[in-house]
């Protein structure tokens, strides 16, 4: 991105490196899309990290896998960070994504472009009739809510093995995949089809957190009677918001199907829900590079972390040891906990907090703390200010003393009518 | 008739498995605002460690089964008091990272549990009672579902008594309704709050042996997957009410158990569509409150 | 004047991270009562419930000498504040005997006291309170403040919304009460501030504008007009 013509020059006199600063995410980005398309023509060996050099199959499809990952965190980073909507079913439209793919690619014999769009068209209807009922309720209860639906879409794909082979899973139609993307020794266009779509996800994830649609999805966050107030309504907001993301991870699954070479029930399982919240809880709520990160982390971790297990150094342990270190979802969900409780920005958050202290400028709000007081009645109640256990608070706390605040009155302008 | 019967009777047995895990749930949240994704762990972890002491004691006694269901109610009692302590207080008021923690907890336990006790259910056998049936009016029920329905109307029965009778009682029933002036009262609510969670754990605790002996075996996803059914009894009943776990367990339950008889095993379908016909047209829940 | 029993300085509270009380300071004698006053939104009760620690605040409380501006509210009440929140705040699902029982904190309650204050509540005492009427809630809430040897109540507009009938009924309890501990009181209505309160603490966004003798404040015609909006509609401060 060349972006040479300057802005409104009342601007010009700002700090020469304002304007860098500015675009570097953009030429950050770029240049590492153009380095992650490269890879499957390079010769690179990343030990530990890679199981063999990156041109190989094997490296190709779990780099990936990551980057399906990857996609489908930013689409739940959507629902979470941006609009503030803790979903335990978000596991419904991926995996139902890679099950309507999959079945239509198997039972109507239709060739992979037009089932693609009627698999996203399925999942539309799906999102719109979850998502309309579920966003009844918020909080918590829509987090309940939501694990219901995925609960019943994982028992429908379980219990019709006819249709969805049951437990043993689908297999991919290959007969209706075009060549160049089935057998392993294409792996590598495969490859650059999946990071065309997570660069297709993270530019929609762009535009919604830019589009009004964003912006009145984070007010309704912050305030959902202020936004009804304004005359709006926060249910077509969020319920947009769920839909676009509910797609999104749709097209993920899509992309799981056709790298995995069909699917398993645990892709709509509401293990996968949790496992891709650790992913952006990990990677920093509310943070599109951070989801990013957040999922190729975790599925690299979990990937080596099973091939860890197996190693005689931890084979060798005695078993108070040895038991929890085979576990990787053990480590998962200790690391997990760990970073909620301290570490609560996540990668990103953490990242930003530093990279923006040098700076000298304000970080702008994200991470859990963003999220506090989402659960409905949040009546101000028990110890606040220092009594409270302090807990690992960012630099969100009360009412910096820097920072002077406008006389406001919070009940609004109530000209004085007293009794 | 003896269908009808058999169905009804089971289903109310279910239920009263699904309210030992919904009841402390209900609680939990009701006063907390936490919605506790662990408690199928305490669930599992009781009945691990029940089944242990019934292989211990001699699978096959009344005996080795009550002391299974005590130590069960115990280690989730003991679960649950650690969880409470050590993941949620540091995190007062911060309820959505404090459900994170318990979601991160449930699936590190699941994993470890699975270390442990190995990836395979363990069967479990009890007394040779619990596998014959009693005839009611032609109806032949097998009995573990008398004790199911036993074991929550006691679990039922006591946390009425402590609710209503005892000062802690009465401070989780004010504490649901309005935590803070609960506080202004000069009541320290947070031992309240680590009171409910020892008392969910408990039932839960009983809920998990009980629960491996109607599976007839044990693994360590045995409470994730009563955890989601639990989760709709609470939303159904409404959110925080003891009476309404109870009233939306038996309904739920029955319903399912229906469905699944003459509709051809639809039943989870059915009990998600009732959630969805509960949120439409009573949002907070059949006893819930208004928010 | 004797050194006061509540002493608030560049007391700020904040709710979901706005900013509703910026700088309030102000003492309260230790005997009668001390009104605050203000127009709706001000911060009175944000001032309060910040006392109380049921907002996050800063700023320096000292409670009989002592600070209790970093205690949990418990710990507050604990220390001998007695609360009585704006909206009663019952738990309507106890009876009104639960709702006091809940209340008492010392080995003797005065419960005397307060069955000869509010016989009303006897008779009712097996009553779901969410089933009293207003002026009946107002008393429950009240009596749970009253039953305790406090050092000071603080009192959130207990005639809201009250027949003018319960509101004298109301005043009159304060009063009584009053004569044992001194009562920080938020209200509205200013004839019962006139008849009750000997000191006020003016309040406009979230700043004491005025501090003084509450029947001087209150015959100031143009003072209670500029700071409190009566008789003015549509004026602004």
């Amino acid at each position: 991105m060349t972006t040479t013509t300057a802005q409104p020059s009342t601007r010009a006199t700002a700090q020469p490196t304002a304007r860098a600063t500015r675009f570097l995410p953009a030429i950050v980005g770029v240049a590492f899309i153009a380095l992650v398309a490269m890879l499957p023509l390079l010769n690179i060996t990343v030990p530990v990290i890679l199981p063999a050099p990156t041109y190989m199959p094997g490296s190709l499809a779990l780099i990936s896998l990551c980057m399906v990952f990857a996609a489908l965190a930013l689409s739940y980073n959507m629902l979470l960070g941006t609009a503030g909507m803790l979903s335990f079913g978000h596991a419904l439209a991926f995996g139902g994504g890679a099950y309507l793919l999959g079945v239509i690619l198997d039972r109507f014999e239709v060739p992979l472009v037009p089932a693609t769009l009627l698999a996203l068209v399925g999942g539309l209807a799906v999102a719109l009739l979850a998502g309309s009922i579920a966003n009844r309720v918020g909080g918590i209860p829509f987090a309940m809510v939501t694990l219901a639906f995925a609960e019943a879409g994982s028992v429908l794909v379980r219990r019709n093995s006819g249709i969805t082979g049951g437990e043993e899973g689908l297999s991919l139609a290959t007969e209706q995949v075009p060549d160049m993307l089935v057998s392993v020794a294409n792996t590598r266009n495969l490859y650059w089809l999946i990071l065309a779509m997570l660069v297709v996800v993270y530019l929609v994830a762009l535009w919604v957190d830019r589009s009004r649609l964003g912006h009145l999805a984070r007010a309704a966050r912050e305030n959902d009677q202020r936004v009804r107030v304004l005359g709006l309504h926060p249910y077509t907001a969020k319920l947009a918001i769920f839909v676009i993301a509910s797609l999104l991870a749709g097209a993920s699954g899509m992309a799981y199907l056709l790298l995995q070479s069909g699917t398993v029930p645990h892709a709509v399982s509401a293990d996968l829900t949790i496992t891709v919240l650790v992913m952006v809880v990990l990677g920093g709520v509310g943070y599109r590079w951070g989801a990013v990160v957040g999922g190729v982390v975790y599925t690299l971790l979990d990937q080596r972390l099973t091939v860890l297990a197996g190693a005689d150094a931890i084979q060798g342990l005695p078993a108070v040891l040895r038991i929890p270190l085979s576990e990787p979802l053990f480590l998962l969900g200790t690391m997990f906990v760990l970073v909620v409780m301290f570490l609560p920005g996540g990668i990103a958050g953490t990242v930003d907090k530093v990279w923006s202290r040098r700076q000298g400028r304000v970080r702008k709000s994200g991470g859990l703390e963003a999220l506090d007081g989402l659960d409905g009645p949040a009546g101000p109640a028990g110890p606040a200010g220092p009594a409270g256990p302090a807990g690992p608070a960012g630099p969100a706390g009360p009412a910096d003393p820097a920072d002077p605040v406008e006389p406001t009155d919070p009940a609004g302008a109530d000209r004085g009518v007293q009794t | 008739m003896s269908a009808v019967v058999l169905t009804l009777i089971t289903g109310v047995g279910l239920g009263a498995l699904y309210f030992l895990v919904a009841s402390g749930l209900s609680l939990i949240y009701g006063l907390m605002h936490v919605l506790n994704f662990a408690h199928g762990a305490f669930l599992s972890l009781a009945a691990f460690i029940g089944w242990q002491t019934a292989q211990a004691l001699g699978v096959s006694s009344w005996w080795a089964l009550l002391a299974s269901i005590g130590v069960g109610a115990l280690v989730g009692a003991a679960f649950a008091v650690f969880t409470e302590l050590v993941l949620i207080r540091p995190l007062y008021e911060r309820h959505i990272e404090q459900v994170l923690v318990t979601v991160g907890l449930a699936l590190a336990a699941v994993a470890l549990f699975e270390g442990i006790w190995g990836s395979d259910p363990l069967t479990v056998a009890g007394p040779p009672w619990l596998k014959q049936t009693t005839v009611v009016l032609g109806a032949h029920i097998p009995n573990i579902y008398w004790l199911l329905i036993l074991a929550a109307a006691l679990v039922l029965g006591a946390l009425v008594l402590f609710l209503k009778k005892t000062r802690y009682g009465m401070i989780i029933r004010a504490g649901v309704e309005n935590r803070a002036m609960v506080t202004a009262l000069g009541i320290d609510v947070r031992r309240a709050f680590t009171l409910v969670f020892a008392i969910g754990g408990a039932a839960a605790g009983i809920g998990g042996v009980l629960a491996m002996h109607y599976m007839t075996f044990v693994s360590a996803h045995l409470g994730q997957t009563l955890l989601i059914f639990a989760f709709i009894v609470t939303v159904v009943g409404g959110l925080g009410s003891l009476a309404g776990a109870a009233i939306a367990s038996v309904l739920v339950a029955v319903l399912q158990q229906f469905a699944n008889f003459y509709l051809g095993g639809t039943g989870d379908f059915i009990v998600v569509i009732m959630l969805a016909a509960v949120l439409l047209l009573r949002p907070r829940g059949l006893l819930g409150r208004k928010a | 004047m004797s050194d006061p029993i509540l002493r608030v300085s560049g007391l700020r509270c904040s709710i979901a991270g706005q900013q509703v009380v910026e700088d309030v300071s102000f003492e309260v004698p230790p005997v009668g009562i001390t009104a605050v006053l203000g127009r709706n939104g001000a911060g009175k009760t944000s001032t309060l419930r910040g006392i109380m620690g049921l907002s996050a605040r800063r700023g320096e409380i000292v409670l009989a000498g002592q600070r209790i501006d970093a205690l949990p509210t418990h710990r507050v009440v604990q220390r001998g504040v007695g609360y009585v929140p704006e909206d009663r705040e019952v738990f309507g699902t106890l009876s009104v005997a639960e709702n006091l029982a809940l209340a008492e904190r010392q080995a003797q309650p005065r419960r005397e006291f307060v069955a000869e204050l509010f016989p009303d509540l006897v008779k009712r005492k097996d009553q779901a309170a969410g089933s009293l009427s207003g002026g009946q809630q107002q008393m429950v809430s009240l009596a749970r403040a009253l039953l305790n040897d406090n050092r000071i109540l603080l009192v959130d507009e207990p005639t809201k919304g009250l027949a003018p009938q319960i509101v004298d009924d109301v005043a009159d309890a304060l009063a009584e009460a009053s004569k044992t501990v001194p009562v920080l009181l938020v209200e509205q209505n200013l004839d019962v501030v006139r008849r009750l309160a000997a000191g006020a603490v003016v309040i406009s966004s979230g700043r004491v504008v005025h501090t003084g003798d509450a029947a001087e404040i209150l015959d100031d015609e143009a003072l209670t007009q500029r700071l409190l909006g009566v008789h003015a509609s549509g004026e602004a401060a």
